[in-house]
């Protein structure tokens, strides 16, 4: 499996309430959220974002509240990976948990700027940004998180067991 | 190499004798919690779990507390969905409105939360049950109903930062200033993935109230958990509140910890976060130009609890809120706001020139009741201070004590209460 897309890029400490501020989280339709994904921080993202599109930001991405509504509005906003210095740990666990492909990578996330092409494989970690012919390798996902995402989520994985 | 207070807990729950850091388990759950922002979209998620029901209808507590009573038509459908589901699965511990409180306030005071509980919720400042030394931790909606469906989690058995606490509290300086100093010190993923357990001769001076404020802000550093030994005082909390039976955990003697800080309370000073994260302390002195605001809010699951609402009261009393200035105060449960009414406390709120509220998280997330308009500043005792957290973008949140919020309601400016005397 393999995601390729334009990056958008963001800085560190990227905050729930900025990925999808509550005052949406009256509503939990995925498409609903994505309409105002990021608009507090980049107002043109859900304008300029296409399927597959990739989001590379630094350090504690996701941090602040467990909303879920986060991994969701990005992913039905046609983001096809995040990829990130660190990413706080509740968010961590919903992107998995809902299929969001994630992966931490420092020097990745550090390297990759707005607009450049980047290339990821999923089975491999690979990362490679095809505009500046760089390539990092990310962290693999431990055995067990792999099961969840090879079942699509972790309530497709409680149904296989 | 011995265990931390948290791994003891969870190697417990997980059937196992011994658990390391970095170890992934599957750990068996005392408690799922969740409110009307995230339950619906869990509940949405368990309709696709095979297995239908829920694992124990005794251990989930399902707290509308968000956007209630209503703030409109789509919450109310939320609220609805909870509501129903939990009339479906004939949930013991469903709070509606007229029972509910703020959730992180209302399940201790309802002794649902323990020592030595494992205790998921779908909301981040579930790690506040570890002042009752119970491991408790914030997870997402989908989570939540694996949860509920299973009754079990996985879990990464996390490491620890140990900060030992010595001396007692000054005058005016209370657990919110404990816990904002320490995210100032290690920032806002300083405890990425991490406990943070707190122990040392200090602890036995912060009420239990100062505990619950400084281990729900645990999140706001990155923390998996924040716990406390359990002392006299919590296992007289439990006695108080609770029929549940609980189990009390220590840290092996040869316990590891990544980092060890030793703070000492009584050096303390009245602690701001500036905008726009939690991280931007500093203290009452440190502050040279005047920040004019134009709200102050006490409250929430942080600061909701009956010690802050008397210390505000103590602030307010016999004085007014300053002209233009909108002082909002909402006791954190229904038990709360009776309580301070007995005591008068909501007279002098109300003399004041404050409003007190009914129970709710609205203000704190940017919901409702105390929305900010662009260019304003609040004063709050809430938890984050991130872009555009209490309403407009360009607003901004000084995130303190009730004492420093009460003070500075009354000169509508950033103000500790020692400058009123």
């Amino acid at each position: 499996m393999k995601a390729k897309g334009s990056v958008f890029k963001y800085g560190d400490n990227v905050d729930t309430d900025v990925i999808i501020p509550a005052r949406y989280l009256n509503s939990s339709d995925p498409e609903e959220l994505a309409a105002h994904c990021m608009e507090d921080i980049d107002k043109e993202f859900i304008q300029k974002v296409q399927t597959g599109d990739i989001m590379v930001a630094n350090k504690n991405f996701g941090c602040g509240s467990s909303r879920e509504h986060a991994p969701i509005a990005i992913k039905a906003s046609g983001i096809s990976c995040v990829i990130a210095e660190t990413f706080a740990r509740i968010f961590y666990r919903n992107a998995i948990n809902i299929g969001l492909p994630i992966i931490e990578c420092p020097e990745a996330a550090q390297a990759i700027e707005a607009g450049d092409v980047v290339e990821i494989d999923f089975d491999s970690g690979l990362i490679t940004d095809v505009t500046k012919g760089q390539s990092w390798q990310g962290q693999a996902f431990p055995e067990f998180m792999q099961k969840i995402i090879k079942a699509e989520g972790l309530i497709s994985y409680i149904n296989q067991k | 190499m011995g265990m931390t207070m948290t791994q003891k807990i969870l190697a417990a729950h997980a059937g196992l004798a011994k658990v390391e850091a970095g170890q992934l388990i599957e750990a068996d759950l005392d408690l799922v919690l969740g409110n009307d922002i995230t339950s619906p979209v869990a509940i949405k998620e368990m309709e696709k779990i095979q297995a239908k029901g829920v694992f124990d209808r005794d251990k989930i507590a399902l707290v509308p507390d968000h956007f209630v009573p209503n703030k409109d038509i789509k919450s109310a459908e939320h609220c609805k969905c909870v509501r129903e589901f939990a009339q479906k699965h004939e949930i013991t511990n469903y709070f509606e409105v007229g029972e509910m409180g703020i959730e992180h306030a209302l399940l201790p005071e309802k002794g649902l939360t323990v020592a030595g509980d494992v205790i998921i919720g779908a909301d981040s400042h579930t790690c506040t049950y570890g002042a009752l030394g119970a491991f408790s931790t914030g997870v997402g909606s989908t989570d939540m109903a694996a949860g509920m469906a299973t009754g079990k989690a996985w879990f990464k058995v996390p490491s620890a930062i140990l900060f030992r606490l010595t001396g007692s509290l000054p005058k005016w300086v209370s657990g919110k200033d404990v816990i904002l100093h320490i995210i100032g010190m290690i920032g806002v993923d300083g405890a990425l993935y991490k406990s943070m357990e707190f122990v040392g001769d200090g602890v036995a001076s912060l009420s239990m109230d100062d505990r619950f404020t400084i281990a729900n802000m645990a999140i706001e550093a990155g923390g998996k958990n924040g716990i406390f030994p359990v002392d006299d005082k919590a296992i007289a909390y439990m006695k108080e509140h609770s029929k549940k039976e609980w189990t009390i955990y220590e840290a092996d003697e040869d316990a590891v910890y990544d980092a060890v800080y030793t703070i000492d309370l009584s050096t303390l000073r009245p602690t701001i976060a500036f905008p726009h994260l939690p991280e931007n302390t500093k203290t009452i002195d440190e502050i040279e130009e005047e920040v004019k605001i134009d709200q102050v809010v006490i409250g929430s699951c942080t600061n909701g609890r009956l010690d802050d609402i008397r210390t505000a009261a103590q602030v307010l009393a016999g004085r007014h809120v300053a002209r233009g200035i909108r002082c909002i105060i909402l006791p954190a449960t229904q038990a709360i706001y009776l309580q301070a009414m007995e005591e008068g406390l909501l007279k002098i709120f109300i003399e004041a020139g404050a409003v007190v509220s009914t129970p709710t998280c609205g203000p704190c997330l940017g919901g409702y009741m105390g929305i900010l308009a662009a260019g304003e500043r609040c004063v709050s005792t809430t938890n984050r201070n991130f872009v555009g957290r209490m309403g407009h973008v360009d607003s901004e949140v000084y995130l303190a004590s009730p004492a420093v919020a009460a003070a500075s309601a009354i000169t509508g400016k950033i103000s500790s209460p020692e400058e009123l005397d």
